[in-house]
């Protein structure tokens, strides 16, 4: 099997290379060929993977050394066990569906070859990242999905905007790394070793150890590693306030922000609280934290896509809020949940960024839904599919959005550690809000009226069967992942024993998928869900006018909601505007007044007057000499007569 | 420990000066050619036979290794005596491969006094190659002093137009931090049996307040050369007017003979004063990689701005010496190496650029990923390691370093932490208005991509920036024992 292991990462970094060497010289349909073809042998290896983990068989070893130093061994190596495997299935099958749709979608772009080798390579590195098995393998993984992130959303390099964004990205992006590696060397300073297993079963011993002196505060170890490794997964699932960069990033190409942005790279942090679970289980503090910012996420996120017009970003700020609800159910220490939510969303809302992404080719990359509208006569399987997916992200049964919301709300409900009421309330509201948003999507961009103007409606139709494949392919888990998996998921064997089983797991009576869709019936969550659906057939379908007359009511909540509650306004106030100005006034003041005017050039100044002074006194007339020399010895003299 | 080929050191030290010689005996520009491949065919040959120093090293010993020892001036005990240790090696096989490299790229560009240019080079390897395997004092102040000779012309003849200014300043600056050293060496020399053995210096019993003077005199020598704030603004100036070549050489190798100083002689000789005084060094480093990288960020000269960035790096090579710690050691040295190839290739990509278009600024600059996309990739490549990207040598430092000063205290750990953010600032937004972009101006349009000769400098620093953050192993092993030798003489009181 290890070799397997190591064949589901090199295949998609062969082809990388393959791509990016040589994929001028090959042409456009050699190269994603060789792609396809290395991320697809990934795929069918890592599904067999998976059997071979249900199975019950996993691994955990080294591939190599990759340095020593002061008696610490640093490894290359994999943990492959149910959580790994499930995430390899899941990147790999995105992965390979936006790969086919990338030949429609990119079919034109002068860049063709480059795209490929950069997604390929983004599936390599997002493979070491969920395959690790120690924390520094982990960070490569991380920092490369990073960089690949980095290069696809400025793919469009011409575009200021584009590398506006991505810049924004990496450096955001960035502090949450500063948190994760001062959560490393902490793991590293507490434990000895960044091996998972080795931490792990260290873990309860050194519960008690504590830190004193941050912030004037005792802090458990534990938590405090947590809460450093937990500000990691922070920048890199865009949770508030360091979610600024990802609505940005939807400059990169559609096809990335499915894969990367949506499905796979910024479930990079759930994934890391969940792996860590055996460190997070033993810190209250940390999984309130984790509560409280997952509710605030979900829910302010959510409403900030009410009023969004471009269509990517719309699908973007929902995925802000779904990250939210991910986050929450890791605060309510139920992981194997927020792994299942991640893995139904990173179906659906794949899903729902290549439909946003058929009808942006099918407008010549119009994505204002406000000349949008009547679309569903001219893409009936663009149509199909996307309401597919909201139904699932709106969490209507049987869609799989429904089981894996529904779970991620029990769970939060029966916890009762601090922040989890505020949770819960933000994650009920939000059902209401994302229900909204999400039908106000579909019947903008597909009911009503065609807004777009003559000469794009005569152009429009279907996309390509490389574009609807990959679509219907998505629709099918999206539609069907959620019932199918739920009842080992409530049952608390969906990861076996590869995260910890907090309190609420292995929870309910109701374990049978339609036993629950029978309980949803009952419960709040689902009527709240079909009542955002309706207010949205009343707002864009029913009575046109009224999304007008509200936002006017209510206007200031409305440029509160537009202006994104000014976090960008204040950050390039205080960091980037701040940065630059604080770096002219050191270089201005310090390094040229102060050390070199002052200090250096002013002793070299303080040398000139010096040799100008004694100048004076190298007259090279004879009788000055003379007369210093008899003062000489006329104070010699006397001086040796006093004494 | 016996080396293949005898007197190895000797002859890697007087083979490029040798060839520099012969170099200069060309004569005038009308055998540039011929100055060129001489040039060439010294500084390969230098090359490979210093690969023969990592092949037949044992890294099982801390104790020096190819060692020559030679009476040279009986009457005041100046021995010639050679000899490296995991620590000298690699960076000997630095200078030899950073100065092929140099003579490479500058094949075509430089035009004017060929046969100085490169026997300045050539000479200059020996006279580095001189002060990192020097085990008697007296020698490696020669070859320390000698080596600002070959580097003053440079500035001087091929630099910009404010060279002089830059050449005095850095000559000046340098000289004063090494006359205290010379002051230093010779107190040591009558406190310890009247030998100039730097091993000897290292076992001498030194009172505390001797020891505090001591270092304070070697520190003036080191900080300057390092630089360390605040005794850094010489480096700007000098790399701003430095033709490429000088600026690779520069950053790439003589920054890391004060680094080196430190490791050679402060820590080791007066262990007390350096624990003792390590709060400053530290403070001193950290301001270096937060004051330093947001002065980096203002640059409009590429070229200062990678100064201002090598200043900060370096910050974390005296961090990570100073909290006396293995990772925190391993990773500085790590980082050593690393910066030579990494500040290396980014000057040559500017001198890529400077070739064409005159200048240096930023702002002339936009877009030249549309006509140049072969030289973009690599720019981008090297900047990422800037940053310290893991999967490039710009992390294994960076990393261990970081590991290491979180054991001794948490917040040094999180304030150098704030490279991550700063270094990526500072970098990757001169790549946002260098590399992206529409062209801005018809001077961007008419560039032409790199060429042979150019990819394959540039390809070498790659495959060793690559390599080394793929599998740092090679590098950290052959360090191992000498730094935990090291590092125990450092904990034991000579009080």
């Amino acid at each position: 099997m290890k070799v397997i292991y190591l064949l589901v990462p090199l295949a998609c970094l062969v082809a990388a290379i393959i791509a990016g060497f040589w994929g001028a010289k090959i042409g456009n349909s050699a190269t994603h060929r060789i792609t396809i073809t290395g991320v697809g042998l990934s795929f069918v290896l890592s599904v067999v993977v998976l059997f071979d983990v249900l199975d019950g068989h996993s691994f955990n070893g080294s591939i190599y050394t990759w340095g020593t130093s002061g008696g610490v061994s640093f490894e290359v190596g994999f943990l492959i066990d149910h959580l790994s495997a499930v995430m390899m299935a899941v990147v790999t099958f995105v992965s390979l569906m936006v790969h086919i749709y990338t030949i429609g979608y990119m079919r034109d772009d002068p860049g063709y070859t480059r795209f490929f080798c950069y997604i390929a390579l983004f599936t390599f590195a997002m493979l070491m990242l969920v395959m690790a098995n120690n924390f520094l393998q982990l960070f490569f993984g991380w920092e490369a999905v990073g960089l690949v992130s980095y290069l696809l959303i400025g793919f469009w390099f011409k575009r200021e905007s584009a590398v506006a964004a991505n810049l924004k990205a990496f450096l955001v992006n960035r502090v949450g790394d500063l948190g994760f590696i001062l959560g490393i060397a902490a793991v590293m300073y507490l434990f000895g070793t960044l091996d998972y297993s080795a931490v792990f079963s260290a873990a309860s011993e050194k519960q008690n150890a504590v830190v004193t002196g941050v912030l004037g505060y005792e802090w458990s170890w534990i938590t405090l590693i947590c809460l450093l490794l937990f500000v990691g997964a922070m920048g890199k699932s865009a949770q508030v306030p360091l979610h600024v960069w990802l609505p940005d990033s939807m400059e990169g190409p559609t096809p990335i922000s499915a894969l990367i942005h949506a499905a796979t790279m910024v479930t990079a942090g759930i994934f890391l609280v969940a792996r860590m679970s055996p460190l997070f289980e033993l810190s209250t503090t940390a999984s309130s934290v984790i509560l409280v910012i997952g509710g605030l996420t979900a829910l302010s996120m959510a409403l900030v896509g009410l009023v969004q017009n471009d269509i990517k970003r719309v699908v973007a700020y929902s995925t802000l809020s779904q990250l939210g609800y991910m986050t929450v159910a890791l605060g309510a220490s139920a992981y194997s949940v927020a792994i299942f939510h991640l893995a139904t969303h990173a179906f659906f809302k794949a899903l729902l960024f290549l439909a946003a992404g058929s009808v942006i080719i099918a407008l010549h990359h119009e994505q204002d839904m406000r000349r949008m509208g009547g679309l569903r006569r001219y893409m009936p399987i663009t149509y199909i599919t996307s309401v597919i997916g909201s139904l699932a992200l709106a969490g209507i049964p049987p869609f799989s959005g429904f089981f894996s919301k529904d779970a991620i709300i029990e769970a939060v409900h029966h916890s009762n550690i601090p922040g989890a009421g505020l949770a819960y309330a933000a994650v009920l509201m939000g059902v209401v809000v994302t229900a909204f948003y999400s039908f106000r999507l579909i019947f903008m961009v597909f009911h009503g009226e065609p807004r777009m103007d003559k000469q794009a409606r005569s152009h429009l139709k279907e996309s390509p069967w490389v574009v609807t494949v990959p679509l219907v392919l998505l629709a099918i888990p999206s539609l069907l992942s959620g019932g199918f998996l739920v009842e080992s998921v409530l049952g608390g064997h969906f990861l076996g024993d590869a995260v910890a089983q907090g309190p609420s797991a292995g929870e309910g009576d109701h374990l049978t998928a339609v036993g629950l869709m029978t309980h949803g019936f009952l419960a709040a969550p689902l009527w709240l869900a079909l009542g955002g659906v309706f207010l949205a057939w009343i707002f864009y379908v029913r009575v046109p006018s009224l999304p007008g007359n509200v936002s006017q009511r209510l206007s200031l909540i409305y440029r509160i909601l537009h202006r994104k509650y000014g976090f960008d306004q204040f950050y390039q106030w205080l960091f980037a505007s701040g940065g630059v100005r604080l770096g002219e006034w050191l270089w201005k003041r310090a390094d040229i007044a102060l050390i070199d005017g002052f200090a250096v050039n002013g002793t070299a100044n303080m040398v000139g007057w010096f040799s100008r002074v004694l100048k004076r006194l190298q007259t090279g007339y004879v009788y000055h000499y003379a007369f210093v020399m008899i003062i000489g010895v006329v104070v010699f003299l006397s001086w040796g007569l006093w004494s | 420990m016996d080396s293949m080929t005898p007197n190895i050191l000797s002859i890697l030290i007087w083979l490029p000066i040798l060839g520099g010689i012969l170099i200069l005996s060309t004569g005038g520009d009308r055998n540039a050619q011929l100055a060129r491949k001489i040039a060439l065919g010294f500084s390969v040959g230098t090359f490979l036979l210093s690969l023969s120093l990592y092949a037949d090293f044992d890294i099982t010993t801390a104790s020096m290794q190819f060692v020559e020892r030679y009476q040279w001036i009986e009457s005041l005990h100046i021995q010639y005596f050679l000899g490296v240790d995991g620590i000298s090696m690699p960076l000997i096989i630095l200078t030899t491969l950073l100065t092929t490299i140099v003579v490479i790229a500058g094949w075509e560009v430089i035009t004017k006094r060929v046969a100085q240019y490169m026997a300045s080079f050539l000479i200059m390897e020996g006279l580095m190659i001189g002060v990192f395997s020097s085990m008697d004092a007296i020698l490696f102040y020669l070859f320390w002093e000698a080596m600002l000779i070959p580097m003053f012309l440079i500035i001087g003849v091929w630099g910009g137009s404010n060279r002089v200014y830059a050449a005095i300043k850095f000559f000046l600056y340098t000289l004063v931090g090494s006359l205290l050293m010379l002051v230093a060496i010779i107190y040591l020399y009558f406190t310890s049996d009247h030998t100039f053995n730097i091993a000897s210096f290292h076992a001498t019993p030194l009172t505390y307040t001797t020891q505090v003077l001591i270092f304070l005199a070697f520190f003036a020598a080191f900080a300057v050369k390092v630089p360390m704030f605040p005794v850094h603004t010489w480096l700007p100036d000098a790399h701003v007017e430095a033709p490429t070549g000088g600026s690779v050489i520069l950053a790439a190798i003589t920054l890391k003979m004060g680094a080196y100083g430190f490791l050679r002689f402060s820590i080791p000789i007066t262990p007390d004063a350096s624990s003792e005084l390590a709060i400053w060094v530290i403070g001193l480093s950290l301001i270096a990689v937060v004051y330093i990288a947001l002065v980096a960020l203002v640059q409009r000269d590429m070229k200062k701005l990678i100064a201002y960035s090598s200043i900060s790096h370096m910050g974390f090579v005296t961090l990570g010496f100073f909290i006396f710690d293995t990772q925190g050691m391993e990773g500085a040295i790590v980082q050593m190496i690393s910066h030579g190839f990494i500040s290396g290739a980014l000057f040559l990509c500017v001198g890529v650029l400077y070739d064409q278009m005159h200048s240096r600024e930023i702002d002339s600059y936009g877009g030249v990923a549309n006509a140049m996309p072969v030289f973009s990739v690599f720019l981008v490549f090297f900047a990422m390691s800037n940053a310290g990207l893991p999967g490039t040598s710009g992390f294994v430092g960076e990393f261990l370093v970081i590991l290491g000063s979180f054991r001794v205290n948490g917040w040094y750990a999180a304030v150098a932490g704030l490279t991550l953010v700063l270094g990526a600032a500072y970098t990757l937004w001169m790549i946002k208005r260098v590399v992206y972009g529409e062209i801005t101006n018809e001077k961007v349009k008419a560039l032409v991509d790199v060429n042979g000769r150019e990819k394959l400098v540039l390809g070498v620093l790659a495959v060793c920036v690559l390599g080394l953050g793929i599998y740092p192993m090679p590098l950290l092993e052959v360090m191992h024992s000498t730094v935990e030798n090291l590092l125990q003489h450092a904990a034991i009181s000579k009080l």
